[in-house]
């Protein structure tokens, strides 16, 4: 499998550098992004990216406005909500909206580990089909 | 007025001398508004039936006295009548014998006797005696009782009156025979002169004309002539004094009415100071007066008896007015008091609810601030986790040590996120939406809040759940009160001397039964029935406020439960709570 492009959404700097770290050592591609605006520009710059890891209380534009936007602009693109929050309903919430699944700070790095890759299978399942949808469209409009 | 009560309220919180003050100024309320309504009630029932009852008496009394007057003048009016008629009778009976007989026939005596019984044939007894006199004063003929021939009246007062006009009736008099009597006498005359025939009226048939009049227990009348001489005997009735009224009959006599027959009627008081009413009419053409009198007490006695019956009346009711206005106003303010109360509680509740809710927002807030901190910590430490893995240490005893460190980082980073989540999922749920809740759960969850305190207490929580019960349909954070309180209280009572805390949950029937039962010291009879008042408290003061039971009993009476508590000193006191499944939750099951 190529090594899943994540993008690491929160306004928590020192959280986002080390998390950053350990995400290379463990051999992903990282971006990071600082708010939900700047995670919104990036992506746009980034349409491959794979998974974006996003945290839902962040000031200005919250997890759950993000998700929704970053959604519509790239449906393929898996997201993991990240909440420190006594909030599990609004990580639930975003769930509604199209997230992948939801983690709760601190998690283990295993834990997201595994979140991440399923995220990225998922997606490249996604990608996969469609691909094959193509081809399938493209044989039949041949008369194949 | 209760605002400032509850302004006083606010103040006795603060400062527990005000507690007296307050206490004072609520009785101080209360007494007031007690007297308040009693005088109001009085006031307005009383006002409007004292003022009806004296104008419908006054209205009555006038109307009586119109009455009682109108009834005395038509009375003495008829007997005045009466009275000249038969004056007037007598007369024209002797005129008639005068002037069908002549003196000759009537000289003779024998005649003149049966004239004479022939009148008491005709008229009964009325007529006592007949006489011939002539115009010396002899009496030359007589017939009668009494032996009065020849008898010679040219002296007699009578004799020269009648001498002089046609005919004469005389005041009474004593005369020769020595008893009271009056007589007719007419004039006729014959070529020798005047002679006059003579007849003696009966005194006593006379009287009785006068003595029919008698009304109540003091009313009479009596005759008098133009000088206050007495034609009538002098009636004699118990405590009627005719002497007293002296003054006032020379006071009619000496104001003569015009017409004669008017009827006059005035209330004085006699010498011996009793009012009396005097009715006095003339007759026999103003030579009599005829005087009826009464006592005005016996006269309106009637009316007495009416009013003192009345006041009576009133009196009682008035009494019976007072009476409900008394107990009116004690079942009003003692309502009101507990009201109040129970508004004061009410306040009370808001306030500890109050409170709860933001002790909940500040744990929540403090919780979620501290994740952040502790998953860069975690993190930082899971970065040199992974670093540790890269380095190689000279001393592999430190590079364990250090491993230690870093794990131990994590797992303490990990703890510290279950307890905020424990806090938070606790002080969350403040709102009371009701929602499906998993019994079993939630008390796992107080359990684990409580067991810190337990340990501490050397309190051992036991727990013995029905499995698969049905969900409640209840407010999460209510029910978490409740039993947040209960777990809390059965702890408090072991403190210090250790026990088991039990924790049961089972169905039956259509309820849902908790049991949370401690081994304490339980509690003295006395006080179990005020364990679930407000307020009361046996705990020291500062530590505890009295309201978590009653708190836990109102939401568990909301939730159509039940909340009994049953207890053994020296053992142990277990509270049971009921609370029943929502439509057929439990019979699904």
């Amino acid at each position: 499998m190529i090594t899943p492009l994540v993008m690491l959404v929160d306004d928590e700097a020192p959280f986002v550098e080390t998390m950053t770290k350990r995400l290379k050592k463990r051999n992903l591609n990282v971006m990071t992004a600082f708010s939900g605006k700047e995670a919104l520009a990036t992506l746009d710059k980034h349409r491959d990216v794979d998974v974006v890891i996003l945290d839902v209380k962040m000031p200005g534009m919250d997890g759950i406005e993000t998700l929704k936007k970053m959604k519509a602009a790239c449906p393929l693109t898996e997201v993991v909500m990240l909440t420190a929050h006594a909030t599990v309903e609004s990580a639930i919430e975003g769930m509604k909206f199209g997230a992948f699944d939801y983690l709760m700070k601190p998690c283990g790095m295993e834990q997201l580990m595994g979140k991440v890759n399923e995220a990225t299978r998922k997606k490249r399942d996604h990608e996969e089909k469609i691909r094959e949808a193509h081809v399938k469209e493209i044989l039949a409009k041949r008369g194949f | 007025m209760l605002r400032k009560y509850w302004q006083n309220a606010d103040f006795s919180k603060r400062d527990g001398t005000n507690m007296t003050n307050m206490n004072q100024s609520t009785d101080h309320y209360f007494r007031s508004l007690n007297r308040n309504i009693i005088l109001i009630i009085i006031i307005v029932s009383v006002i409007p039936l004292i003022l009806v009852s004296s104008t419908i008496y006054y209205q009555f009394r006038v109307s009586y006295h119109e009455k009682v007057y109108d009834h005395l003048r038509e009375l003495v009016h008829s007997h005045t009548q009466n009275i000249d008629f038969f004056l007037q009778e007598k007369l024209s009976d002797i005129r008639f014998l005068t002037d069908s007989c002549g003196r000759d026939l009537l000289e003779d005596e024998l005649f003149l006797q049966e004239r004479l019984a022939a009148l008491q044939k005709d008229f009964g007894p009325d007529f006592v005696d007949l006489g011939v006199i002539n115009a010396d004063g002899e009496q030359i003929a007589y017939a009668g009782p009494f032996k009065l021939a020849k008898a010679d009246y040219a002296d007699a007062e009578w004799f020269r009156r009648a001498i002089q006009s046609e005919y004469y009736i005389s005041d009474v008099f004593l005369g020769l025979r020595g008893l009271p009597h009056f007589i007719i006498a007419v004039r006729n005359s014959r070529e020798d002169g005047y002679w006059i025939l003579r007849s003696t009226i009966d005194f006593a048939t006379f009287t009785t004309l006068v003595e029919n009049i008698r009304l109540g227990q003091t009313g009479f009348a009596v005759i008098l002539n133009n000088q206050g001489q007495l034609q009538t005997t002098q009636i004699t009735r118990p405590s009627i004094d005719i002497i007293a009224s002296k003054t006032i009959y020379t006071e009619f006599l000496a104001n003569p009415s015009v017409p004669p027959s008017e009827v006059r009627i005035t209330v004085k008081s006699d010498s011996s100071q009793h009012e009396n009413i005097y009715v006095a009419a003339f007759l026999k053409n103003g030579d009599w007066l005829l005087v009826y009198q009464q006592r005005l007490v016996d006269a309106f006695a009637d009316l007495n008896r009416a009013f003192i019956r009345t006041t009576a009346l009133m009196v009682f009711g008035v009494l019976g007015i007072i009476i409900m206005a008394v107990t009116l106003s004690k079942t009003i303010v003692r309502r009101v008091a507990k009201a109040d109360s129970e508004k004061q509680m009410m306040r009370k509740k808001v306030v500890e609810a109050g409170k709860l809710a933001s002790v909940g927002e500040l744990a929540a807030g403090i919780a979620h601030e501290i994740n952040n901190p502790v998953a860069i910590m975690v993190e930082e430490a899971g970065w040199m986790g992974d670093l540790m893995e890269e380095v190689t240490f000279d001393e592999s005893e430190n590079q364990a040590e250090f491993e230690r460190a870093i794990e131990q980082i994590q797992t303490q980073g990990k703890r510290c996120k279950e307890i905020t989540y424990k806090l938070l999922s606790f002080a969350r749920k403040t709102d009371t939406t009701v929602q499906d809740v998993n019994i079993n759960e939630l008390l796992e969850e107080l359990v684990a809040l409580s067991s810190q305190r337990a340990k501490y207490s050397m309190v051992e929580i036991r727990t013995d759940f029905q499995e698969n019960l049905p969900s409640l349909r209840v407010s999460t954070s209510e029910l978490q009160q409740v039993f947040f309180n209960l777990i809390n209280n059965a702890i408090d009572a072991m403190d210090h001397d250790g026990g088991t805390l039990t924790i049961s949950s089972h169905q039956s029937e259509n309820n849902l039964v908790i049991a949370v039962s401690d081994t304490g010291k339980g509690i003295p009879e006395a006080n179990l029935d005020r364990i679930f008042d407000p307020f009361f408290t046996t705990k020291p003061v500062g530590k505890g406020t009295g309201l978590g039971l009653s708190i836990c009993y109102g939401i568990i009476e909301k939730m159509g439960g039940k909340l009994e508590v049953e207890s053994t000193v020296g053992t142990g006191t277990t509270f049971l709570t009921s609370i029943p499944f929502q439509g057929d939750a439990g019979r699904q099951h």
